[in-house]
């Protein structure tokens, strides 16, 4: 996996793409939104201040999921109520990515999934309906309105111009873990488990004052 | 020109010099950015901590506080982790009319996240949320149960609890008098519950801890208030030790079963004397007659006196004494003999036995006779019948005392487990009769 290099079409700044089949990054210094055609990058947006949140992780941390070496390439902010979560776009060492949730440190890591059949419309869900994926039982837990709050570092798609992001969050006896992301027309749904924090061996994490 | 919100190092909001903008006190927030809501030491309100103002949200006239055993700020390693106490609250609940509070201490960790301390009446648990579904379990038993984790937990208790006093710090917006149906599951010493109301159910599973434990890592001062009478997941103490009562009672029965079949190996279990005779009416009839005499060896042991008559529909009775022709002394004993038969509307039947077996025990060993002396019923003129002696014969009546002697301690242990096991579940929602809330009373407003 080469490391590629581009400039920040605004301000010019170099840009290192981490993972070479991102589709969209930040500008870590003029906060543009840059999403990659063709060869060229093009700023179609920019981010606004992202909430102040006290994830462990960041940009570059590295992990493992089941034996495979990941790195945090990027993220995507949300709040709900007066809280904030964020998803850390995973790039695993086969080019592949995953998803971290960390929603006040309680960890769950997904992958997108096609579903088997076309997903339900997120007004027709209630908590408690039930789903066969992948042969999990799946129970829908929680129903959200997220509101998107922005991104940072490389995605696998473009996502930038978002204000609500509704969420249905769904959970197996056996604690597997599934999230429908209906904040585009087309849901995405991605299917995982919940993870504790000891059994993703992460570095490079942010510290925090008084601790370690 | 990064966000602040993306350093590599986070500083801790303590040294922010936050102060409550009611009372002007200082505030501590020690959970980062995971703080919503935090409680004024001095004013009991409690403040958003997402609003730069930290804006009142509750406020309290009444500001009586609660001490608490575990002072917030206290930090100690706790399952190789290092965890900081940041928030206290009560929850309360009624029955009938009485109040019942228990403590949550909140525990943090800025990157294994939130566990709590519970305490009621000295009894603590150690509880983390679970994010697996418990499954519900379909049985038979009358409490219903979830399963999780491969453990089943059995329905204790469900009670509405309402927050009755926050103080420090928590991840969610806290409020005062805010009420969750309040489900525990017990499989001692794990607890599984469920706090739910009209929006979502929370789940979280603890485990019994002794409060020394906690006392020792978190370096609280003075020691852990002893435990008031039996908690809901408390391990029951006679569990174990009814097990290992009923282990020793095990291995000595199967010694005693040993010593019974070597007994019954050396027994010599030998015929000293055998004789057939006939019984027939008449004057002429000597009441009674005395049998060769027989030799019974060895020292002190048992003799089996077996005596078969030919009866129909009849009975016979005969005194014995078996006696020593060098000493004199004599035994006496006499055994009743009876057999009926016939048929009625329900069949054929039998009563009684023609023949019959007494074992008299701790004989000495020298030569012996018996006297016998036969009277049977009247009218009977004639009846065959035979005696027959064994020398030291085995025996269960020593291994019949020794088992029932054995038995007794795993009785009262088992006894003492069932008493144990009662009151527990005299707490529970499915107690026989409702019991006097004697203990327990603690009104959620003052400590």
């Amino acid at each position: 996996m080469s490391e590629r290099v581009a400039n920040c079409p605004n301000c010019g700044a170099q840009i290192k793409f981490l993972w070479s089949s991102a589709i969209q990054t930040t500008c870590e210094y003029c906060h543009s939104i840059l999403v990659r055609r063709d060869v060229d990058l093009e700023r179609v947006g920019v981010v606004a201040d992202l909430p102040p949140d006290s994830s462990p992780l960041q940009i570059s941390s590295e992990g493992k999921y089941q034996g495979k070496p990941f790195v945090v390439v990027g993220r995507i902010v949300y709040s709900y109520g007066l809280g904030a979560w964020n998803e850390w776009h995973l790039m695993f060492t086969d080019s592949t990515s995953g998803w971290l949730s960390d929603a006040q440190l309680e960890y769950d890591i997904s992958f997108l999934t096609v579903p088997p059949a076309p997903l339900a419309g997120f007004e027709a869900l209630v908590c408690g309906n039930r789903f066969q994926w992948n042969g999990g039982d799946y129970t829908i837990t929680s129903i959200t309105r997220a509101r998107y709050r922005g991104v940072q570092g490389e995605l696998p798609f473009e996502y930038w111009d978002k204000s609500e992001a509704p969420f249905v969050d769904l959970r197996t006896v056996d604690g597997r873990f599934g999230t429908i992301d209906y904040s585009d027309e087309k849901p995405l749904l991605f299917l995982g488990e919940s993870v504790e924090f000891d059994d993703l061996s992460l570095k490079n994490l942010r510290e925090f004052e008084g601790w370690r | 020109m990064t966000p602040a919100s993306s350093e590599s190092t986070i500083r801790g909001s303590r040294v922010k010099g936050l102060n409550c903008p009611g009372c002007g006190a200082a505030l501590t927030v020690r959970g980062f950015e995971h703080t919503i809501s935090v409680v004024c030491p001095q004013c009991l309100a409690i403040l958003s901590a997402k609003d730069p103002d930290l804006q009142i949200l509750q406020k309290f006239a009444d500001n009586t506080r609660i001490t608490l055993l575990i002072p917030l700020g206290s930090r100690g390693k706790w399952k190789g982790t290092d965890y900081e106490v940041i928030g206290f609250q009560r929850r309360t609940f009624e029955v009938d009319d009485t109040e019942y509070s228990w403590s949550e201490y909140l525990l943090f960790n800025p990157y294994k996240g939130f566990r709590y301390f519970t305490e009621y009446q000295g009894h603590w648990n150690d509880v983390h949320t679970v994010r697996a579904l418990p499954q519900p379990v379909r049985s038979a038993v009358s409490k219903a149960q979830v399963r999780h984790n491969g453990v089943a937990y059995t329905h204790f208790s469900t009670a509405q609890a309402r927050t009755s006093y926050v103080l420090g710090e928590f991840p969610w917006q806290v409020q005062r008098g805010e009420s969750f149906a309040v489900r525990d599951y017990v499989a001692p010493p794990l607890i599984l519950s469920s706090e739910s109301n009209v929006s979502e159910i929370t789940w979280s599973a603890g485990e019994y801890v002794d409060g020394r434990e906690i006392w020792s890592a978190f370096k609280v001062p003075g020691t852990a208030p002893r435990p008031v009478g039996v908690f809901l997941n408390q391990p029951s103490p006679y569990a174990a030790r009814m097990g290992s009562i009923w282990g020793l009672c095990g291995l000595f029965l199967f010694l005693a079963v040993l010593v019974a079949i070597a007994g019954f190996a050396l027994a010599s279990n030998k015929e000293v004397f055998s004789d057939h005779y006939r019984y027939t009416a008449g004057p002429e009839k000597e009441p009674s007659f005395v049998t060769p005499v027989f030799q019974l060896d060895g020292g002190s042991s048992n003799i089996e006196v077996y005596t078969h008559a030919d009866l129909a529909n009849n009975w016979a009775y005969f005194s014995y004494a078996l006696i020593n022709e060098e000493t004199g002394q004599a035994y006496d004993f006499g055994r009743e003999l009876s057999y009926y038969s016939g048929y009625d509307s329900d069949g054929s039947w039998t009563e009684g036995s023609n023949s019959d077996t007494v074992t008299l025990s701790s004989i000495p060993g020298g030569r012996y006779y018996l006297r016998v002396e036969p009277e049977v019923a009247p009218g009977l003129q004639s009846m065959g019948y035979s005696i027959r002696l064994r020398r030291d014969v085995p025996g269960f009546g020593y291994f019949a005392v020794i088992f029932v002697l054995l038995l007794i301690p795993p009785a009262f242990a088992t006894f003492q487990r069932f008493g144990f096991e009662q009151r527990r579940w005299a707490e529970s929602d499915y107690a026989p009769v409702k019991e006097e809330a004697d203990d327990g009373v603690t009104d959620g407003s003052d400590d």
